[in-house]
């Protein structure tokens, strides 16, 4: 039906836009129009599509509310709002024909039924409505083909109109981002306290399945997945900031353009690398080596899961962002302030410690920030690597937990979705986005004043 | 010389947002006369000869009152389309800038952009006539689609010219339009001004004292904003009025 | 007075650090690379059994079953003393459950010609790592291998009768419980449903955004806001992303789980800001010369806009957009969150199925207990990485070749 309809309205659209072409073309021959023909055809062709689609969209969004609404009144003898809610998306799904099951309940054939009914009626409604005002509109643009009439202007404006509405389009999925985390978040504060969520001391989010059983309640405190987070953030910092930063330092001050032009570009494939390439890679190799590496030191209490292991396998990974960001950063001190010192006397890493990295500090400063942020927000690796127990531990060779490693686990295999075990899932991804925006925020803000600074 | 009069500035000020660069200028610009608008540096020349075919627009902190009428009516008004008073008044600026594409299709972009021929063997005989106009047929018939980016700088702001008068316009402004090119180009440029002032209304801007001297036949001078003068050449360069003008023309102020 | 020599020992140590420092970053690289090439490689053969059939032309394929068929002629192959239980399991358990379904489809072949001599049959996992040398032999046993399979094993061996073939099953299978079954075309076509719902989405959306941004949005607090927003969306973990299609995609439209649409559309929302901010980059870059001369002509904006400025800038755009859709091909963490990590044995026929995604099967695959599935897991990779190999070198084409001089 909703195909049959398309294709006519698709096919009025395509009529008016030659019919009017033609027409201004005709007009054309002997005055010079405003706008040229093909725009006139665009505006009826506008005309006839937009509006009708726009009401299509909309009419389905309101049937749905509406029919779903009724369909409620089927199962009234039921007290629990979510098995309601349950029973009428298998209706629903029923008719749509996504499932076959059918559920034991003396309302549901009758629902069903009632739920063809009422689609029948709508989309035949929704067929002549539609179409009516799709004719109507194109009967109505035929009466503006004159040299006058500004076809174009109208024509631009929609454009323009389609532009705004992509930029804004972002701010909806920043908006997205924060009310569908913080909508959760807050349901997820009703069942645990928020001091208990963040100071909490405990992190063990299985729900039992029985009420008599140990631990029933799970508890949600925290403090030990966000400290496996820093520890093992830090442990990639400590990684890619050194290696990170002198080998930006090697290629911007001392490597000949020739090495330069190879190495940086080979650095930065570390960037291309997918993550979960490297959760592999932590996995089949640096895990194998740490292990032999501990067995030969003789420590013995090492971690097949250590915080080491994906600490510094995800410092691997954020080498390039170190590099590449510090590189930038030191490329855009002026060249007369090198000049000035190498002048003076000074070796070019004298020239360097005391001149170019005081005058780029901030931008190298912006760029750890930035890196810190990446190594907060990284999954896969620590999904592969880490482990899903959080200890309160800052012992590298302990197994610690992340936030995302949370998320991943919470969130894939079974779950009930209104379980605070589930919730909590929104709560750590709440506390995630805000704090790596912060950071982006602050470093960003700090790398461009210190661009001001050189401009 | 007819004597009509094409063009009418009246009380004209120009803001780029609280900075005023032009101050209360009246000017009269007469059909199929060339009109040389000199002065120093940042005088408000570019800003003037842009209010005329309202390329100002584009600059969003711009704002103008009083009024410029064209044929009596003022481009500013409500009703007035800027495409349509672009058509009429044609602009060639002081870079050459001739578009990414062949020669013909830069001369064709307009003429297709509005609409204004019906066949390919109409457009042909546009761009052909535009091209000898400026001049370049003869120099590029053989390779109409090359690129446009290809020619040397003075082809390529002769280009421009054929581009500007393949739309057909009534007038053309040219902004310093030789001051990017060689003593050799500049005169052929300036043949090509005192040939096309038989069927155009011309405003140039130039810094070159001889070049206003040698091609316009009104002159109008400038200064911080103001207009100091204005009149025919022959009196502006041998009788100014005004001390400023004088210290211009004579080199003192630069 | 510092001591020259002492200075130029510094500037020596200095210099070492730094030389230090890049090769330890390009050795990384190079490790990591050498490790997935060297386990991965064997992933693109597999172990083959010969088994003897002797089925003349006159016999009606149709009433051989193939299972009890296939076993009973592999055991024929053998000396008379495999008669215990144990024995003939051990014997069997060396051809892979596949076998039969390669005999099927055999029979079907050939319904009307006879089918005698040595056929080759896919092998189980065990013996597959065996004979690539993935596991030794230690004393009488190899891996799960036990000691009287060995002994088959070298039966086998002496007569020639297992041998390394190219693995069919690798481009063409979807995912498997059995390692040598397990392929990967069904992730590869979920993860191209998904990237062409994420192009088709992100890619108009964001350049009409950057066009609007740079050219038509007047500077103000709104326009700063929106820029400062895209900025910071670019550096939301992707994980967030994966959150948000749950909550929109999954809970609010009730869209499928596991589909690639909604793999597509999260992934999408993901490459919009990148795509954005290298959009508006290569925009900025046109010269606004040629920009001003169209609007001279009596161009409007908008058509300056699709006249020249976007054409323009196109090379610049694309490239942007190839780097997006490279990143986004190997994004994993957002895909699980809405449930493109099922175990899903069937190749997708379009993008509303369930589905999984290249990466997300390496992450599967690494995941497995099954050691046969390492092998796999690198050769999946490797696979990405070409994928990956391929779109830079597009982007690099794209630009070589639409850049022009002005
Ligand atoms: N886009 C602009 N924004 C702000 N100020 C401008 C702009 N264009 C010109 N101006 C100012 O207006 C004055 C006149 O400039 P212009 O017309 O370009 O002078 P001329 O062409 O005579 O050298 C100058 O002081 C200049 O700084
Ligand atoms: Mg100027």
């Amino acid at each position: 039906m909703i195909e049959i309809l398309l294709i006519t309205i698709l096919s009025l659209a395509l009529y008016g836009f030659a019919l009017n072409k033609k027409k201004a073309k005709v007009l054309s021959e002997i005055n010079i129009l405003h706008s040229q023909p093909h725009y006139h055809g665009l505006y009826t062709a506008f005309l006839t599509i937009v509006p009708a689609i726009i009401l299509l969209i909309s009419w389905s969004f309101i049937m749905n509310i509406i029919m779903g609404a009724n369909l409620k009144d089927y199962f009234s003898d039921i007290t629990d709002a979510g098995l309601v809610e349950f029973y009428t998306n298998g209706v629903i799904d029923y008719v749509e024909g996504t499932t076959d099951a059918i559920i034991d309940h003396v309302g549901f054939i009758p629902a069903v039924e009632y739920y063809q009914s009422l689609q029948k009626t709508s989309s035949i409604l929704q067929f002549i409505v539609t179409l009516t005002l799709a004719l109507i509109l194109f009967r109505y643009s035929m009466r503006f083909v004159e040299v006058q009439f500004k076809a174009r202007d109208h024509i631009e404006r929609v454009v323009v109109i389609i532009m705004r509405a992509s930029a804004v389009f972002a701010i909806f999925v920043t908006l997205g981002i924060v009310l569908s985390l913080l909508f959760e978040t807050l349901r997820f504060f009703d069942s645990v306290n928020v001091f208990d969520f963040l100071f909490g001391l405990h992190w063990s989010p299985q729900m039992a399945i029985r009420a008599d059983q140990v631990g029933s309640s799970g508890s949600f405190g925290a403090v030990p997945v966000f400290t496996g987070t820093l520890l093992i953030s830090f442990i990639a910092m400590a990684v890619a900031g050194p290696i990170g930063m002198y080998s930006a330092i090697y290629l911007s001050q001392y490597a000949s353009d020739r090495v330069r032009s190879y190495a940086k570009p080979i650095i930065e494939i570390l960037a291309g690398i997918p993550t979960v390439v490297y959760g592999f890679f932590a996995v089949i190799t640096v895990a194998p080596f740490f292990r032999d590496l501990g067995a030969f030191l003789t420590f013995t209490n090492m971690s097949s899961e250590s915080a080491l292991i994906a600490g510094s396998v995800l410092g691997i990974m954020i080498i390039p962002f170190v590099a590449s960001l510090t590189d930038d950063a030191l490329t855009a001190v002026p060249k007369s302030l090198k000049e000035g010192s190498l002048a003076m006397g000074a070796t070019l890493s004298e020239t360097t410690k005391k001149v170019i990295i005081p005058a780029s500090f901030h931008g190298i400063v912006g760029s750890f920030l930035l890196a810190f942020s990446r190594a907060i927000g990284e999954t896969m690796i620590v999904v592969m690597a880490a482990g899903f127990a959080a200890n309160l531990t800052f012992n590298p060779f302990d197994s610690v937990s992340t936030v995302t490693v949370q998320i991943v686990g919470l969130l894939t295999g079974d779950q009930e979705f209104d379980s605070p075990k589930t919730l909590s899932a929104f709560a750590l991804a709440f506390v995630l986005f805000f704090i790596t925006l912060i950071l982006n925020v602050i470093s960003l803000s700090i790398v461009k004043r210190y661009r001001e600074q050189y401009e | 010389m007819t004597e009509q009069l094409k063009l009418s500035i009246k009380n004209l000020n120009v803001f780029y947002g609280d900075k005023q660069a032009l101050y209360n200028i009246n000017l009269n610009i007469m059909e199929k006369e060339v009109t040389s608008l000199i002065g120093p540096s940042g005088c408000g020349k570019s800003t003037l000869l842009k209010c005329i075919n309202r390329m100002n627009d584009l600059v969003e902190i711009c704002k103008t009152d009083g009024q410029v009428l064209l044929d009596s009516k003022d481009i500013n008004d409500a009703s007035q389309d800027p495409v349509l008073l672009r058509m009429k008044v044609g602009m060639v600026f002081q870079k050459p800038n001739p578009f990414p594409k062949s020669i013909y299709d830069n001369v064709a972009f307009g003429p297709t952009l509005h609409g204004m021929t019906n066949s390919k063997e109409e457009l042909d005989h546009v761009v052909i006539e535009s091209l000898s106009k400026s001049g370049l047929y003869d120099e590029v018939k053989d390779r109409l689609f090359d690129p446009g980016t290809g020619l040397s700088g003075g082809q390529q702001q002769r280009l421009c010219i054929a581009r500007a008068l393949a739309v057909n316009p009534e007038i053309l402004l040219m902004d310093e339009p030789c001051s990017a090119l060689d003593p050799i180009a500049t005169a052929k440029i300036e043949d090509l001004i005192a040939e096309l002032k038989e069927q155009y209304t011309i405003v140039i801007v130039t810094h070159s004292m001889q070049q206003a001297a040698r091609v316009s036949d009104r002159t109008a001078y400038m200064h911080m904003g103001e207009l100091i003068e204005s009149g025919l050449t022959k009196t502006i360069f041998s009788n100014p009025q005004h001390q400023k003008t004088q210290d211009y023309i004579t080199g003192r102020i630069g | 007075m510092n001591n020259i020599s002492s200075r130029n020992q510094s500037e020596k140590r200095f210099q070492f650090y730094g030389k230090v420092a890049v090769t330890l970053a390009i050795s990384f690289l190079v490790i990591l690379l050498y490790n997935i090439f060297s386990t991965g490689i064997s992933a693109f053969q597999q172990t083959y059994v010969a088994v003897k059939l002797d089925i003349p032309a006159s016999v009606d394929k149709k009433s051989i079953n193939p299972r009890s068929y296939l076993n009973k002629s592999f055991l024929e192959m053998f000396p008379p003393e495999v008669k215990s239980r144990n024995e003939r399991k051990a014997v069997l358990s060396l051809l892979s459950k596949g076998a039969k379904y390669e005999f099927q489809e055999l029979l079907e072949d050939n319904e009307s010609s006879s089918l005698q001599g040595y056929f080759w049959f896919l092998a189980s996992a065990d013996l597959d790592m065996y004979i690539k040398g993935t596991v030794k032999r230690q004393g009488d046993t190899a891996g799960r291998l036990d000691e009287v399979q060995m002994q088959y094993v070298d039966i086998l061996e002496s007569k020639n009768l297992v041998e390394l073939q190219s693995n069919k099953y690798l481009f063409s299978a979807a995912d498997s419980r059995e390692p040598e079954m397990a392929g990967i075309r069904g992730a590869i076509i979920g993860s191209l449903y998904a990237i062409l719902i994420a192009f088709l989405v992100s890619f108009p959306i964001a350049v009409l955004s950057a066009v609007y941004l740079e050219k038509l949005a007047s500077k103000n607090k709104f326009s700063d806001l929106i820029e400062t927003n895209i900025n910071n969306l670019a550096a939301v973990p992707s994980i967030v992303f994966g959150l948000l299609g749950l909550a929109i995609f999954l809970n609010f439209f009730n869209l499928p789980r596991s589909a690639p649409l909604v793999g597509g559309l999260t992934l999408a929302l993901m490459t919009l800001p990148t795509i954005v901010i290298a959009s508006r980059a290569a925009i900025k870059s046109v010269p606004p010369s040629i920009e001003e001369a169209a609007i001279g002509l009596g161009a409007s904006k908008v058509q300056t806009i699709f006249g020249f400025t976007l054409p323009l800038a196109m090379p610049g755009i694309l490239t942007g957009t190839i780097i997006g859709i490279a990143q986004a091909i190997g994004e994993t963490a957002p895909l699980l969150m809405i449930g493109m990590v099922a175990f899903v044995v069937d190749i997708p026929g379009g993008p509303m199925e369930p589905s999984t995604a290249l990466p997300v099967q390496i992450f599967l695959w690494a995941d497995s207990p099954e050691r046969a599935f390492t092998e796999r897991t690198s050769a999946a990779i490797m696979v990405l990485l070409v994928f990956l190999v391929l779109l830079n070198l597009t982007a690099i084409y794209l630009r070589k070749k639409l850049e022009k001089k002005w």
